[in-house]
């Protein structure tokens, strides 16, 4: 599709003939979640480029199938930068060798190791245009910072796997990128021990913006982490350089131990854009993936609970998400969402085999009260059921 | 003046037994009948439009509002939450046949979690509330509403406030986790929670802003973030607005984010030094105020930068603050704008449009041609790097022509803000006042896509219903639309 009225009457003849579409961009995470029931595809990757720039003004406004590369890098030249972090999944996903899209990053609202500190991607979503499910034309927010007109559809929209509505143009909120960049790296704490020290240091006065735990197996899966030995538990400030100096020296004088390394800015971004893109994650090509969130004091109990049954994982978030990898069965899915919900947080099945992700939740069951709400949302925005049916529960 | 939709006649004939119903409910001092009691319910912070609701329900638990809105819900009996009744926006308004259901005897903090930074509070908690129960420990709730000392955080919930400070540390919607709501048939669910990102829908950000019409907020999760290690503010005046918006863009450019940036026009400069006597050059068509935060040092760095900035604009005078003490006195004039404003008029409208900040120049001469023509005047705060925008219409409450000449002109700004890219409301909500000017920015279809949210969440349509969307024929307002 390359333009927002072709998008229009396709979804308006699968309303007509009532069969159901696959909305996607490039498919780069179309293994994720559920496997859709749709014999027909509707790809936004035709629908490309930039609309608007304004470093001014810290926006940028993009058709949804602009490759997200292209969106970094016009960002870059203005010196500016995606505040989210948004990731790229392809080590977990699989290539297709074709990058992720705009409109694909912001329907899965998947977010970086900056999301603990400066938010989501739907923190970011100033503005969207989407065809709905009746085959019409919305838009919600627009193209400034501040804007409470109206209920809220850019964050009912964004990480909504694209069942609520095609969305065709996003309005985005960027900021200056930092001029440099340091990490602490502390080895060898064990995991509780590292989320402590993250914890106190997200809670100090020095703007963290990055706070991850890996153990021994993931950092030997980090090119950037070489020489480390052991853990590796990682404190990252994003500044001006005289500030990054002086913030990740009052860092190591408080939490430094025996063999505490300071990185670079280039190394930095190396590592983290690593543990973005999940790479210390140690994963079989059969095994399945999960993403929990908890409390970042819950996030090292949930791996331990975990390990025995073959589970491996690293905390990123302060602890807080916990990336997860381990036999592709139900009865370790089980024991995932188990642990999760014990733990008070979330859980989300980024990959399996279609066996298993076709058989099993893939996101926690809501309430029956909230259920009820979703049922009546989703057939507001979307009657007849034409978008993505299935995707992020059975049945809808 | 403010259409409402007609009271029921079938809930206004049964009003004894409605509050007879009620008050089985509540704890003994939790419903309010008599005339005169619900006299201070009639109005919240946009106090020219009044109405008597039927009664006022002042719940202490979660239990006791489910079974409030599970009555109400069962008898055809229409809600208005309300929290502090501070809406600019006139979002708390009663109506004649509506039930108030009042937040404030909620008003406990339920748990601060220091390592995970975050605490459980109840919806009726002030918003400094928060902050002045973490702030010993150097802890601080960031959305910083003007009206915190009053606002309870379930108003800031549902009207998604923001502050001065939200260019670096966001708005309501960027500092939640996770809310308690109870729906209006009386189910209490919960969303999300101590941790970020729910999975599935982002309920939490629809429900955020939603103006009281999809749920109850009666308890709510909020990041508390530690402060930096201090932070400074620096005042710099310019020859013209025109001048001063180029020295923001600038400031913008150079990759520094000043945690606020705020732009006040020569008529707000003039009413806050009356007020405040804090040093503002009276001379200066423009003024920012500018606040860094770090370490001595860095700030030292910074608003030497910002300074360097400044100069390259021919400013008529920039002044540095030394001290936190100097600091204050530049924010106490901005802070007590509103009161300054108000003692030079008695009367004024609070407008909150938002623009490009590109159209600050064009926009506030179109405002001061507006003001010429309505002979009304007006002074402009502007949160200068979110392109939030609050003039305040000066006017005579005892002049009804006033009264009304300041309405029209407070509409034709948001409309301006429209024209220029920018929207109705960047932080009071629609409420009551900007409800008519709705289709200025949505379309029809796209008004009534967002009705069918709020019908997917209240069928009836008896959560605050006079709000947000034009009326329709009440009839054609309730129904949902067929498939």
């Amino acid at each position: 599709m390359t333009t927002e009225d072709s998008i229009v009457a396709a979804v308006a003849d699968a309303v007509r003939t009532r069969e159901p579409l696959l909305i996607e961009g490039n498919g780069t995470k179309a293994c994720m979640l559920r496997p859709v029931q749709a014999a027909r595809s509707l790809s936004t990757s035709g629908l490309s480029g930039i609309n608007l720039y304004a470093p001014k003004e810290l926006i940028i406004s993009a058709w949804a199938g602009t490759p997200l590369p292209e969106i970094e890098a016009a960002l870059a030249e203005g010196g500016q930068h995606l505040i989210a972090e948004p990731p790229d999944l392809s080590g977990l996903l699989g290539s297709t060798g074709k990058p992720q899209t705009f409109g694909g990053i912001v329907a899965t609202n998947l977010s970086g190791p900056r999301r603990v500190a400066w938010g989501a991607m739907r923190d970011h979503v100033m503005g969207v245009r989407a065809v709905t499910g009746r085959a019409e034309i919305i838009r919600s927010g627009g193209r400034v910072l501040k804007n409470v007109t109206g209920l809220d559809l850019c964050k009912l929209l964004t990480g909504s796997h694209g069942t609520l509505g095609v969305i065709t143009e996003i309005t985005l909120k960027v900021l200056p990128a930092p001029e440099a960049t340091g990490t602490l790296v502390l080895p060898g704490l064990d995991a509780a021990a590292g989320v402590g020290v993250l914890s106190a240091a997200l809670g100090s006065p020095y703007g963290v913006s990055g706070a991850a735990w890996l153990p021994a197996e993931a950092v030997g899966r980090v090119a950037g982490l070489a020489g480390v030995a052991g853990s590796a538990t990682l404190i990252r400030i994003e500044e001006f350089a005289p500030s990054v100096a002086y913030r990740i020296g009052r860092l190591h004088d408080q939490f430094g131990v025996a063999g505490s390394v300071v990185l670079d800015t280039a190394a930095s971004r190396s590592v983290w854009k690593d543990v973005g893109d999940v790479r210390p994650l140690v994963a079989a090509a059969e095994d399945a993936v999960w993403r929990v969130s908890v409390r970042p004091s819950a996030g090292a109990g949930v791996l331990d609970a975990l390990r025995p049954l073959g589970v491996t994982g690293f905390l990123d978030w302060g602890g807080g998400l916990v990336w997860l990898a381990g036999p592709a069965n139900t009865v370790t899915h089980t024991a995932v969402e188990a642990a999760a919900t014990a733990a008070g947080g979330t859980w989300t099945l980024v990959r399996a085999p279609d066996a298993l992700r076709g058989a099993v939740r893939v996101v926690p069951e809501e309430a029956a009260p909230l259920a009820r709400i979703t049922r009546q949302v989703k057939a507001a925005m979307d009657p007849a059921g034409v978008l993505n049916p299935g995707r992020m529960y059975a049945g809808l | 003046m403010i259409r409402q939709p007609d009271p029921k006649p079938d809930v206004m004939v049964r009003r004894d037994s409605i509050v007879a119903g009620l008050r089985k409910l509540l704890p003994e001092t939790g419903l309010i009948a008599e005339p005169l009691r619900l006299k201070p319910y009639e109005t919240d912070g946009l106090s020219a439009y009044r109405q008597v609701p039927l009664a006022v329900a002042l719940p202490e638990t979660t239990e006791q509002v489910a079974a409030v809105l599970r009555f109400c819900h069962q008898n055809g009996v229409r809600v208005v939450p309300r929290g502090a009744g501070t809406s600019l926006s006139g979002g708390a308004l009663p109506m004649a046949d509506a039930v108030v259901v009042g937040m404030m005897r909620m008003n406990q903090i339920l748990d601060i979690d220091y390592p995970d930074r975050c605490a459980v509070v109840q919806a009726g908690v002030t918003n400094i509330g928060i902050t002045n129960a973490v702030s010993a420990d150097g802890f601080f709730y960031a959305p910083d509403p003007s009206s915190q000392l009053a606002c309870m955080i379930g108003g800031n919930v549902n009207m998604n406030s923001g502050g001065a400070h939200c260019l670096k540390y966001g708005v309501t919607a960027n500092n939640l986790l996770g809310l308690k709501i109870v729906t209006i048939d009386g189910e209490i669910i919960d969303i999300g929670g101590a941790y970020l990102d729910a999975a599935g829908y982002d309920w939490l950000g629809l429900l955020t802003g939603s103006e009281g019409m999809l749920a109850i907020v009666t308890e709510v999760t909020v990041r508390i973030l530690r402060g930096p290690e201090g932070a400074r503010a620096m005042l710099a005046a310019f020859k013209s607005n025109e001048i001063a918006g180029a020295c923001v863009d600038s400031i913008i450019s150079s990759g520094i984010i000043p945690v606020a940036l705020e732009f006040m026009d020569r008529p707000a400069i003039h009413a806050c030094e009356a007020f405040a006597h804090a040093g503002y050059p009276l001379d200066a068509e423009a003024m920012l105020i500018i606040e860094v935060e770090g370490s001595v040092e860095e700030q030292d760095r910074l608003l030497e930068q910002l300074s360097a900035i400044c100069r390259n604009f021919d400013p008529i005078s920039l002044k540095i603050s030394q001290s936190a003490e100097e600091s204050l006195a530049i924010w106490k004039g901005r802070k007590g704008a509103f009161g300054a404003v108000g003692r030079i008029s008695p009367d004024y409208l609070c407008m909150d449009g938002t623009i490009p900040t590109s159209q600050l120049p064009h926009v506030l001469r179109r405002i001061q041609e507006m003001s010429d023509s309505y002979g009304l005047k007006v002074a402009n705060i502007f949160h200068a790097g979110d392109g939030n925008l609050h003039p305040l219409i000066m006017f005579d409450a005892n002049n009804p022509s006033s009264f009304h000449a300041a309405e029209e002109f407070g509409a034709d700004i948001l409309k301006l803000c429209v024209e220029v890219g920018g929207c109705l409301t960047g932080e009071h909500g629609v409420g009551v006042e900007k409800r008519d000017l709705m289709p200025v920015q949505f379309r029809p279809h796209e008004l009534t896509q967002q009705r069918d949210i709020k019908s997917a969440f209240d069928p009836d349509w008896l959560l605050n219903p006079s709000k947000v969307f034009p009326l329709l024929d009440s009839e054609t307002a309730v129904l949902p639309r067929a498939a």
